[in-house]
């Protein structure tokens, strides 16, 4: 029998594993299809190749799949989310001139983004008396974790990130540059590129992403509304060929094996790529280390059934920042993007999240429990947060 | 020198300046004054950025577009600070390869974040569906600022579709080229091990790996390869 073609673009990050694996591992070939992974340098191009169907498929930061289905930044075409690829895996990283200013200003332990956030906010308070420099961060797409995680983290200070600092879109392969000539004084992304900068020795990792939310959805596998509706079969085989491939991943046994096959797509270190999957990571260059066993998750804990929980997780991050107005309307949008049926209905099974993973789903280190039907409520309690303007992104 | 003076992200003070008139241009209309009703004669007028790390190419677009009548381009080949140099430039369209992942930099002056001066929106022609998709297998992608009218630039994206393609042609031609000099050369190799092992003459030994070529449907090239090997292999 023929072979299913499949056209699945990515991006070469750590969380790409579970595409990466089910393609280079043969999980993929067993399920009937022939995929051609293809490598992209930005995630507009991932978005716009996957919207006008160059793609069947795609890597994606689990915000732009939610964004797209809104329709903001760009044009609306509705995709869907059968399967989560990756939850956490950020981190933020600082030059070691910040870092060693915040030590000096923290009122507790530096590890504590509470503190950090408060160390942070004197020292942007500093720079504003002094008529000095705002602080730069840099962050990879406007619709992303990153970006919700610096704010996030920022605010819990007191600093507000439009106002008292400068938030860049930076494209990773540049973040470690600009960290080390002074273009920007920290930033957000996922791996490998917080463990090149600790490696080249010019920045320190500041805290885990899960530090700063416990849970939350990194990437997705998206595809269009209309090409799941007309594909079932081929949506079918690659969410059993994905699940196979990500319980692959989370053996231990299987670790160096997969580590070798993801750095050979990604030309990075096998051993970055197996300390990043087992949550082990130098944070400085004088060798100290941190590990978390959720730094990032692949497919324990329930990782890869989406949750529509993250999803309007995602919508609030979206909403306390501007990007979005806020309605119930949209806001059934956006969870409905996560489709945890599909991957049930397939797999067969509802996974639970497992012990020790967070109550309400998202387990952000301020704030109450999140409620996904009370987004208004969750804004209310923030006190720095813009209004969403009507922002005219496309002409039409 | 205004970019070079360790300024490199953003524009701050400026930007405050700016929002009102990017709250006008939201609504479309009416035109604001930077920018005046359409006309052939006011095109001319436009600031084009070009953002291609390819020089050739870059050249090869900002040619067609002088001789389309627009004077007024800029190419930035450097994207390191690519937002301070669009600031400075303060283009009304930008044009940007899709290879560039600076692209991505580029999508966040949709946002009204304090740190964009001026709003800028993905060119996407809805009338004709075609474009955009024309535009992502040229390997280009448009932007433009926010309020100009589509028509403006409608030319334009059509004309760095056709250039980026001729472009990807002339890039083709050049690698079948090279691809035909290494052949001439692996044969050329080939006619010379036959001419010392057979003691043949150039002519025959070139016709010897034809006719062993036409015998075992195969390339003369693939044929001098094996000799070569075989060469290799019983030296």
């Amino acid at each position: 029998m023929s072979k299913t073609r499949l056209r699945i673009g990515y991006i070469p990050l750590v969380d790409a594993v579970t595409l990466v694996v089910a393609v280079d591992l043969g999980f993929a070939d067993a399920e009937g299809l022939d995929v051609e992974l293809v490598r992209e340098v930005s995630w507009s191009n991932v978005r716009d190749k996957l919207n006008i169907g160059l793609f069947d498929a795609a890597h994606l930061l689990s915000p732009v799949a939610i964004a797209s289905s809104l329709g903001i930044g760009h044009v609306r075409v509705p995709l869907l989310a059968p399967f989560n690829l990756g939850l956490n895996g950020n981190a933020i990283t600082v030059s070691p001139r910040l870092f060693a200013s915040l030590s000096n200003r923290a009122d507790g332990d530096i590890a504590d983004p509470a503190v950090s956030a408060r160390a942070l906010a004197c020292e942007v308070a500093e720079r504003k008396a002094g008529r000095g420099e705002p602080l730069t961060f840099g962050m990879t797409f406007p619709f992303s974790n990153h970006n919700y995680q610096l704010r996030f983290w920022m605010a819990a200070g007191g600093i507000d990130p439009d106002d008292d600092v400068r938030l860049v879109v930076l494209p990773p392969p540049y973040m470690v540059e600009s960290l080390a000539n002074g273009h920007v004084d920290g930033f957000c992304v996922g791996a490998p590129w917080n463990s090149v900068a600790v490696e080249s020795g010019v920045g320190r990792i500041l805290h885990f992403g899960c530090e700063i939310v416990a849970r939350a959805s990194e990437k997705v596998l998206a595809v269009r509304e209309r090409w799941a509706a007309d594909n079932p079969e081929s949506l079918r085989a690659l969410i059993r060929a994905l699940a196979h491939a990500s319980s692959h991943v989370e053996d231990p046994a299987n670790l160096a094996a997969v580590s070798a096959v993801v750095a050979r797509r990604l030309d990075v270190s096998a051993d970055i790529v197996s300390s990043t999957l087992s949550g082990n990571l130098k944070i400085a260059p004088d060798g100290s280390a941190r590990s978390s066993n959720r730094y990032i998750l692949i497919g324990r804990n329930g990782a890869a059934r989406p949750d529509p929980v993250q999803a309007a997780w995602l919508y609030a991050q979206m909403a306390r920042w501007g990007q979005t107005p806020i309605s119930e309307e949209l806001s059934a949008t956006a969870r409905a993007v996560f489709r945890p049926e599909l991957y049930d209905a397939v797999l067969g099974i509802t996974p639970g999240r497992g012990h020790g993973e967070p109550t309400d789903g998202i387990g952000a280190f301020l704030g109450s429990a999140f409620d996904p039907s009370d987004i208004a409520g969750h804004l209310a309690a923030w006190s720095i947060k813009r209004a969403a303007r009507p922002r005219l992104s496309v002409v039409r | 020198m205004r970019a070079a003076i360790g300024c490199p992200m953003g524009v701050e003070k400026e930007t405050a300046g700016n929002e009102p008139l990017a709250e006008t241009r939201n609504g479309m209309d009416p035109p604001s004054p930077a920018n005046p009703s359409p006309g052939a004669h006011r095109d001319s007028a436009l600031k084009i950025a070009i953002v291609d790390e390819n020089p050739v190419r870059a050249a090869i677009l900002q040619d067609g577009l002088r001789e389309a009548g627009f004077v007024q381009i800029e190419c930035i080949g450097e994207t390191r600070n690519l937002l301070a140099r669009i600031y400075t430039i303060d283009p009304d369209v930008i044009l940007i390869d899709l290879e560039n992942p600076s692209r991505d930099v580029l999508e966040q002056m949709f946002q009204m974040s304090r740190a964009v001066k001026r709003p800028v929106a993905m060119f996407v022609d809805h009338s004709d569906s075609a474009s955009i998709q024309a535009a992502v297998d040229a390997g280009v992608s448009a932007y433009i600022v926010d309020g100009l009218k589509k028509e403006r630039i409608t030319s334009i994206l059509d004309l760095c579709i056709s250039r980026f393609n001729a472009f990807s042609k002339l890039q083709d031609e050049l690698d079948r080229a090279k691809d035909a000099l290494k052949e001439r050369k692996v044969i050329d190799r080939a006619k010379g091990v036959l001419m010392k092992a057979k003691r043949l003459t150039e002519d025959e030994a070139y016709a010897l790996m034809r006719k062993t070529a036409m015998n075992e449907n195969k390339k003369i090239v693939e044929i001098a390869q094996s000799v070569l090997t075989a060469a290799e292999l019983l030296k």
